[in-house]
Parts: structure tokens; C-alpha cells; sequence
């Protein structure tokens, strides 16, 4: 290579690693204090990408107007799961019905965000951030629902995967691991070098540090070799969580998604075990059991819960489909869930109870749901901090938990 | 290492005080930073010759631009880039065509190479239907006796081999070696070795590859900046189904001819386009009414593209539409849908799946007239001062800061309104604006994974090899090409790809270029 290209060949990289000229916020955080390592409570939010189809996930079979508005995608009532007589269990999601029946597993039906957007974008960001309706909010949720420690781990804030999701983002560091294996710089001499400067840098100081910090002690953990995750970046995700928990490497907020939810067309395949939502959910259910089942008597420490950026239609569409909705299902399960029962008010799915004539409406605010978790086990009693202009108290929690 | 040392050190630099202004080379550089892939050596020095001004008027005018000889050779054997979606599946095998073949439904091509690769794919999703990948692998046939075994002289001997004993001499070879073979070979018995090699991703991996090739080689860098913003505006996700074969003309037809033209035109371009209506599922939405094609199908309305339409493309989110204008779009839409499906799926506008009821779209009232509904709500969308206020944000947001100043989106999205639409002016009224040569931007916004990956290519100067490798790359940045799931597409803030995960493949990328991982043959090490 000829030395002019060199030079240019630096100085751009320099700038495209680094890349800035102003100061980010991110880049802001004062340096971190050192490694705790330690056994923590665990919160796991896990983000339906997409607009999960609640009504065909947790299906209201004793409801006779749901089969009156899904001639041709309703889920007969002998195929589910039922649960309580009234709601029965899509047959994909088997793997969590001995989660139910050992009571570990609670479902909240009809919760939501308030706000009435149908767009996948905002309606996610209001439910990462936190606080529907506002878009100005910088941080998410999970972020807020840290306790302020001495000395955090610079593993305690998770996400799995490429991109750092808004719902962990915020003053706390929190870390984007694609995956454990390939979470460091392959140059061992180089990756010293780079930590010589960027460790010091006043720029990248932040994320730069907690990313090598998290390097060394990701990078001691060895391999997790439990079985029973489904092929697929979600069951990698779940599994890779429960290695961190299970080290002990000081985990307390932990994030992962899972796309494909937006089944606007032939959402249900022939026969209710087939077709594109049953697939989706084959994965999804599979990947909680086998995270539940990896965690075992470890599960006391840890809670997880799932959400979706809203629900769909009650109504199905021209193409066996649903459109975009309104409230939806969320699963809870782990330490102090009190399992086995489908909590929320249940709006009903008469014409004149559908929200704006065609949706499931919301009886239960998602933050209710996830300030409970927040509250009862990372012990965080300040909601108005986390769920900032919400009143989210006690008072209004669905009671999932034991207190 | 020196060269890694040096490279992190140079981070420092970024943090300087800004001064008041740009200097003139700052200049120079910021306009190489912000409207190419980045610089390549010799270019600050070509357009300080040139002129700014002159520069950044050519690059506005790419049809005036001659293009890099270097690209034109290294596109030339991805033919596909130039087929039509009918013709692309004649001659590369797709996944319903190959199935199709199998169910006796289609035929397989005469063509004696072509037929081999058709054949080889049948093979491959036959093992893979049986569900047994690993299994029943069958030793590979016995070479031919008179090919030479020193490399150089096979590549010639197979060179010279007629296409039907080609394909056999080439089974016989095994995996490793063949791809060895490829890179000594000359063009066609290169392309030849890579399509035997994975004939079902030779339309996503020429896509793949022109767009890396292009971003790295062509003199037209604005153009394929440009290229880039846009297909992401109008984000459609390679893997569905059929859009794995229809995103190659969608890119080339709908989006490209129209990034320095007028809005309206790329925004009806996509509105017709078989790639956009079977993302969006518009070709299978209908008027309630409409009669049902058979037992299994069910019809009606399809909200999908109608709400994409004025949230992503349009008005933008907030640009005061409702549930019911959602709706009423859809319903003007209806018929907007694909004839053959299995082939070329063309556009086509079928009135008996329109709703032929009178429909109410941002309070004007539109009497029902078949195909020109969808065309009136296009022309109302694209001339909406929502539309301009939501394309000047997010132009801005691109080209100058994550958070750009409401004063410079002032000013474009006036000229968007004044000029119907004209991208060409827009882009003119921000390179004019002082917003733009403020010193703050110097420097000022974060790569995307694209950008960080394609600047290091251009900067160093290497050879890229293998394009399609790279994308496994972006994969881990976050950013897979044509590979976005939603239609929102990526980001356009450099601040939302910061992590330790994209730091750490950053990093990795960088020592990988030095240990010439990507790098041309000179400089590969021995």
C-alpha cells in the first residue's frame, strides 16, 4: 500500500470510529467505578417487533363476537390451550403451559399504551421511552429502573444484539452485545492499543471504557452449553442472557427482541399449529422455556416480561390477516409471579365495546405492568422517576406479584 | 501497528474548539464527507483544482459525470443488474420457479449452462426439503482425466471446456478449491464457478455486491448517496418472498432515476412498483365487494401500504392524518395490484377488485374514478406542505446533523414546495445554506455502518474482493443490506448506531483492513 493511502486510510478510519466533532450525550457519562461482580436481581423486558396479534396469541374463546370477527383466522376452540375456561393458550406456545400450570406463568390481557397512534414506530418508541404521547423523553424505561449504585457492573444494563434499543438507553451504561463469542477486538495486540487510547479519551471515554470492561469479563465467562433454545437470534438471546445471570457477572436490566409480528396477510395457515404467527410464536414460546428451564432454581432471581408496540384488529381483514390495533397480551413469568391466571379487566369485543369500532381496547396501562416489576423486584419504589408524568403507584398495579 | 496507533490517536483531534469557520480545505473535506462515501486519496486535492463550487455542480448533474472504468469492469459480470425481473428469472432459478419445476408446472431452460445451474438449485432445495442437509452426501464425481492438476493450467483447460462438460468438470472439484480457482480465473469462468456455487443467491448477491461496488468505485457519489437515502425512504425488505427477485428493477426503475428529479415521480414510481405493492401486501387488497377469485381466498380492504404511505413516505407521523384517512387511502389503492404473479408481476390496475364507493382522503371528497383516485391521492400527498416539511427534516437530518437546525428545514422544505417537488432544488437550498459550512458540522455526525464501512474501503484505497462478505459485516454493525424488516428502514442519526457491540466491530473491521482481510491481491499477505 502506498504510504499517501496510509495516511488518508487513518485519518478517516480515525474519524469513522470516532467519528464525531461534537460531544453526544452518551459520550457524556462520567467514567465508571470499578467492577463489582455480583449475584443481582434480573429484569428481562423482551419487545414484540411488529404488533403481535394478542387476541390469537391469549384467545378469548368464551367470547362468541371473536369468531363472529374472524371467520377465517379464528383459532377453534378445540385446538388452544385453555386456561381458565374462558381464554385458552395458542397451540404454538405449549412449551409455556407447564410454565402456567406450575403457576410461574401470568398473562395480562387488554394492556397497553393509551396513546391512539397505529404506527409501529412511534407506538414502539413511546412504549421503549416509557411515556406515550411524549417524544421528546431521550432515555428509555429500563434504563430509568436502575438503582443508583457505587460501583455498577459494566454488565449490569444488557441488550443482545447489534443495535442498543431505546428501551435500555439512558445515563446508566448499558451494553449492545451481538453475541459473547465475538464480543472483542480479534487483534489482541491492537485491542490494547485501542483501549490505551480510547480507555483515556475524553470523547469516547464512556462507551469505550464500560465496552472494554464488559470485553474482559464477558470474555471470561466460557461457553454456555445448555440446550433447548430454539434455532434463531431470540433463543441465542435468551440463552446468552441466562450465562450472564448464571455467572453472577452483576446483571440487573436485560433486553431482546424479536421481529416478524406483522402479519398483515395469511397470519393463520390451515390448520391453527401452521402458518406465520404459529411459527413466530413456536420460536418465541420455546426460547422462554428453555430460558426458564436453563435458569431453573435461578429463575428466583429473575422476572421477565413481554410486550408488543400495540395489538391488532379485532376484525380480520380481505387477506386472512389483521391490521394494526390496539391492546394486547403480556406474559409475565419468574420470581413472585403469581402464575396461572390472566389478569386485567376484560373489555369485551361487542361492537360497541371496541375501542374506535375496531380494536380490543386498553383496560390495563403497560406501565402498571412494568412498574409492578420494577417496583417489587429491582426494589425500585420511585416510579414517577421511571414512568416520568404517570402516576404509577401500588394503587393501581394488576397484583402480579407478590409484594 | 503503527498504522492502528496512529489511526487512534488521530481520535483526539476531534474534540478541538471550533473555530468560527470553515477554512476552505475543511470545506472541501466536509463536502467530501457528507455528499460521498467518503474521500479517496486524491480527491480533496482533485476538487480543490476543480473548484468547490464546480464540484459540487457536477455531482448535482451525475448524467454530465463520466463514470469510473474501473466500476463499469468490475459490474460487468453481474448481468443481473441489467435484466428484467421476467428476464432474471429466466436465466437465474428463484425459489417458486425452481418449485415450479419440480411440481412439473414449469420446464427447464435449453440453455446447457443455464439448465446446470437450474438443475443444481432443484438439487439443493430437494436435500433440503428432505430435511437432511448433512446426510446422503453423495462423493463427488471422478474428475476428468486429462485436466491438469496445476492451477493455472486447469483455469485454462476449463476455460477452453464447451458448457455442458463445464459443469460436470466443475461438480468434480471440490468447494474450496473451486472457489480458488475463481480468483485466478478470468470474468466469465469466475461468474461461471460462483453462480454453479449458489445459484439461489446470485440475484441478492449481485444486488448486494453493486451496491458496495458502486459506493466504493463510482464517480457518481451523490447520486449513490442519494440512492442510498431513498430506497431507505421507500424501504422494501429483500427476504419477502417474491421481493427477494423484485428489488432489483425496484432500486434500478423506481427509485434511481428520480433522486435529483421530482418527488412525485419516485413516489408514483414506487406506488407501481411490484417490488413496494407486494411488501406492503397493496396487491391483494380489494374493495369488500369485490368478487372472490376462489374458494380459498378472501377479499377486502388491506391497510398496510395506505398507512405507510402518508406516515413513511409523505406527511410523516405527525403530519395531521387520521385513522380514517388511513383508511380512505387504502380504500383509493384497492386494485393497485400484480399480474402474473409467478413471473415478472407487473403493475396493473384491476377495477374489479376496486372500491368503487365515494371516499373522503384529508377532507377533500373524491368521486369515485377507478385508477385515478390512487393517482389524486398521490399528487395531493407529494404536494402537501406535511410532505415538504417531513423530506426537508429527514434530508437534513442525512446530510447535516442528527438534529438539524428548524431554520435550514425551513428553508428546504420551501423550495420542495415552491419548485413541485424538485430534489435537485432542495439539495441545492441546503448545500447554499450557511447551516451547512457551519464549523459545528465539521466532523460532527457518526457514521452508519455503511458509511464507516465504504469511507474505510475508499480511504485505503484497496481493492474490494469480495463484496458480498462484507454484508456479513454489516450484518453484525446492525445494518444488513436491502435487509431491513420494517418498512421505516434505518436511521438516518449517527448517534443511534453508537454501542459497544458496533464499536467493537468498527474496531474489528479497521485491524481486519490491516491484516488486508478485504484487501486486493498486492496486498494480501504471502
Amino acid at each position: 500500500m502506498r504510504p499517501m493511502h496510509r495516511r488518508i486510510f487513518l485519518r478517516d478510519s480515525a474519524l469513522a470510529i470516532a467519528g464525531v466533532g461534537s460531544l453526544p450525550l452518551w459520550l457524556q457519562r462520567t467514567a465508571l467505578g470499578a467492577e463489582s461482580q455480583g449475584r443481582k436481581k434480573t429484569l428481562v423486558a423482551i419487545f414484540q417487533r411488529g404488533a403481535a396479534d394478542g387476541l390469537n396469541i391469549v384467545v378469548p374463546h368464551g367470547e362468541p363476537d371473536y369468531y363472529k370477527l374472524r371467520p377465517t383466522i379464528a383459532l377453534p376452540k378445540e385446538s388452544l390451550l385453555d386456561l381458565d375456561g374462558f381464554f385458552g393458550l395458542n397451540p404454538a406456545l405449549a412449551p409455556l403451559k407447564p410454565l402456567w400450570d406450575a403457576k410461574n406463568l401470568a398473562i395480562i390481557h387488554a394492556a397497553g399504551s393509551p396513546d391512539p397512534t397505529r404506527s409501529h414506530f412511534d407506538a414502539q418508541d413511546y412504549m421503549e421511552s416509557g411515556t406515550p404521547g411524549r417524544k421528546s423523553t431521550a432515555d428509555g424505561w429500563l434504563n430509568r429502573a436502575l438503582l443508583p449504585a457505587d460501583h455498577p457492573s459494566s454488565v449490569r444494563a444488557v441488550s443482545l444484539g447489534a443495535a442498543l434499543p431505546r428501551t435500555i438507553r439512558g445515563r446508566n451504561a448499558a451494553v449492545a452485545v451481538e453475541s459473547i463469542a465475538s464480543f472483542h477486538v480479534k487483534d489482541a495486540a491492537a485491542s490494547q492499543q485501542f483501549e490505551t487510547l480510547y480507555g483515556s479519551d475524553s470523547i469516547l471515554g464512556g462507551t469505550a471504557r464500560t465496552t472494554f470492561d464488559a470485553v474482559k469479563l464477558l470474555r471470561s465467562l466460557g461457553e454456555n452449553t445448555a440446550t433447548g433454545y430454539p434455532r434463531g437470534k431470540f433463543g441465542e438471546s435468551l440463552k446468552q442472557i441466562a450465562h450472564i445471570i448464571k455467572a453472577n457477572a452483576g446483571l440487573e436490566v436485560a433486553f431482546a427482541d424479536l421481529g416478524g409480528w406483522d402479519h398483515h396477510v395469511n397470519e393463520v395457515g390451515q390448520n391453527p399449529t401452521e402458518g406465520q404467527l404459529a411459527q413466530r410464536l413456536t420460536e418465541f414460546g420455546t426460547a422462554l422455556a428453555a430460558f426458564h428451564a436453563d435458569l431453573g432454581a435461578r429463575m428466583e432471581d429473575v422476572v421477565v416480561v413481554t410486550m408488543s408496540e400495540f395489538g391488532r384488529t379485532a376484525r380480520e381483514n380481505g387477506n386472512r390477516g389483521t391490521d394494526h390495533g390496539h391492546a394486547n397480551a403480556m406474559l409475565v413469568m419468574g420470581a413472585g409471579v403469581k402464575g396461572g391466571k390472566v389478569y386485567g379487566k376484560w373489555p369485551g369485543l361487542q361492537p360497541e365495546q371496541l375501542y374506535q369500532n375496531r380494536d380490543l381496547a386498553v383496560t390495563t396501562d403497560f406501565r402498571d405492568v412494568l412498574g409492578e416489576a420494577v417496583h417489587h423486584h429491582l426494589g425500585n419504589q420511585k416510579l414517577e422517576g421511571v414512568f416520568p408524568g404517570y402516576s404509577a403507584s401500588p394503587a393501581r398495579f394488576p397484583g402480579i406479584m407478590s409484594a | 501497528m503503527k498504522r492502528t496507533f496512529a489511526l487512534l490517536a488521530l481520535a483526539a483531534l476531534v474534540c478541538l474548539a471550533q473555530p468560527s469557520a470553515m477554512s476552505p480545505d475543511q470545506k472541501l473535506t466536509h463536502a467530501l464527507n457528507r455528499l460521498t462515501f467518503g474521500a479517496r486519496p486524491g480527491d480533496v486535492e482533485r476538487v480543490r483544482a476543480m473548484g468547490l463550487t464546480q464540484w459540487l455542480d457536477e455531482q448535482l448533474h451525475p448524467q454530465s459525470i463520466t463514470e469510473n472504468t474501473e466500476l463499469e469492469k468490475r459490474l460487468a459480470p453481474l448481468d443481473t443488474l441489467h435484466m428484467s425481473t421476467s428476464e432474471m428469472l429466466r436465466h437465474y432459478p428463484s425459489r417458486q420457479v425452481v418449485k415450479a419445476i419440480s411440481e412439473g408446472r414449469a420446464e427447464l431452460p435449453t440453455d446447457p449452462f443455464t439448465r446446470a445451474v437450474f438443475e443444481v438449485a432443484a438439487k439443493r432445495v430437494k436435500k433440503a426439503q428432505a430435511n437432511n442437509p448433512q446426510g446422503d452426501e453423495k462423493p463427488l464425481p471422478a474428475l476428468p482425466a486429462d485436466m491438469p492438476t496445476r492451477p493455472r493450467e486447469r483455469v485454462a483447460y476449463l476455460e477452453a471446456l464447451p458448457a455442458e462438460k463445464l459443469v460436470a468438470a466443475l461438480e468434480a472439484i471440490p468447494q474450496g478449491q473451486r472457489r480458488r480457482l475463481a480468483d485466478l480465473a478470468g470474468p466469465e469462468l469466475r461468474r461461471k464457478i460462483e453462480v454453479l456455487s449458489a445459484p439461489m443467491q446470485v440475484i441478492p448477491t449481485d444486488l448486494v455486491s453493486g451496491k458496495i461496488l458502486r459506493a466504493t468505485w463510482s464517480n457518481k457519489q451523490l447520486e449513490e448517496v442519494l440512492v442510498d437515502f431513498w430506497y431507505n425512504h421507500f424501504n422494501v425488505f429483500l427476504e419477502k418472498g417474491a421481493d427477494r427477485e423484485l428489488v432489483t428493477a425496484y432500486e434500478r426503475d423506481a427509485i434511481r432515476p428520480h433522486v435529483l428529479g421530482k418527488f412525485k415521480d419516485m413516489l408514483l414510481a414506487t406506488a407501481q412498483s411490484p417490488a413496494m405493492l407486494f411488501y406492503l401486501d397493496n396487491w391483494q387488497s380489494s374493495g369488500a365487494q369485490a368478487p372472490a377469485r376462489g374458494a380459498k381466498q378472501t377479499r377486502g380492504l388491506n391497510e398496510n401500504y395506505g398507512r405507510e404511505l402518508l406516515e413513511l413516505h409523505t406527511l410523516g407521523v405527525d403530519g395531521g392524518y387520521s385513522q380514517q384517512d388511513v383508511t380512505e387511502v387504502a380504500r383509493c389503492f384497492t386494485g393497485w395490484t400484480l399480474r402474473r404473479p409467478g413471473q415478472g408481476r407487473d403493475f396493473f390496475f384491476n377495477p374489479r377488485m376496486h372500491d368503487r364507493g365515494e371516499k373522503h382522503v384529508l377532507g377533500k371528497t373524491l368521486e369515485p374514478r377507478g385508477i385515478a383516485e390512487g393517482l389524486q391521492v398521490l399528487d395531493i400527498l407529494a404536494h402537501h406542505p406535511s410532505t415538504a416539511h417531513f423530506i426537508a427534516t429527514k434530508l437534513a437530518t442525512r446530510f447535516v446533523a442528527d438534529d438539524p437546525p428548524p431554520s435550514l428545514v425551513s428553508k428546504m422544505e420551501k423550495t420542495f414546495l415552491a419548485s413541485d417537488g424538485d430534489l435537485r432544488e432542495v439539495m441545492k437550498t441546503m448545500l447554499a445554506a450557511p447551516e451547512f459550512w457551519e464549523p459545528a458540522r465539521f466532523n460532527g455526525k457518526l457514521k452508519s455502518p455503511l458509511e464507516f464501512l465504504v469511507s474505510a474501503l475508499r480511504a485505503s484505497g484497496d481493492e474490494v474482493k469480495t463484496p458480498p462478505s462484507l454484508n456479513t459485516l454489516m450484518t453484525k454493525m446492525g445494518q444488513p443490506l436491502y435487509r431491513k424488516a420494517e418498512p421505516t428502514g434505518y436511521s438516518n442519526r449517527g448517534a443511534d448506531w453508537m454501542n459497544s457491540s458496533s464499536l467493537l466491530a468498527r474496531m474489528n473491521f479497521a485491524t481486519s483492513l490491516k491484516h488486508a482481510e478485504y484487501g486486493a491481491p498486492d496486498f494480501q499477505r504471502k
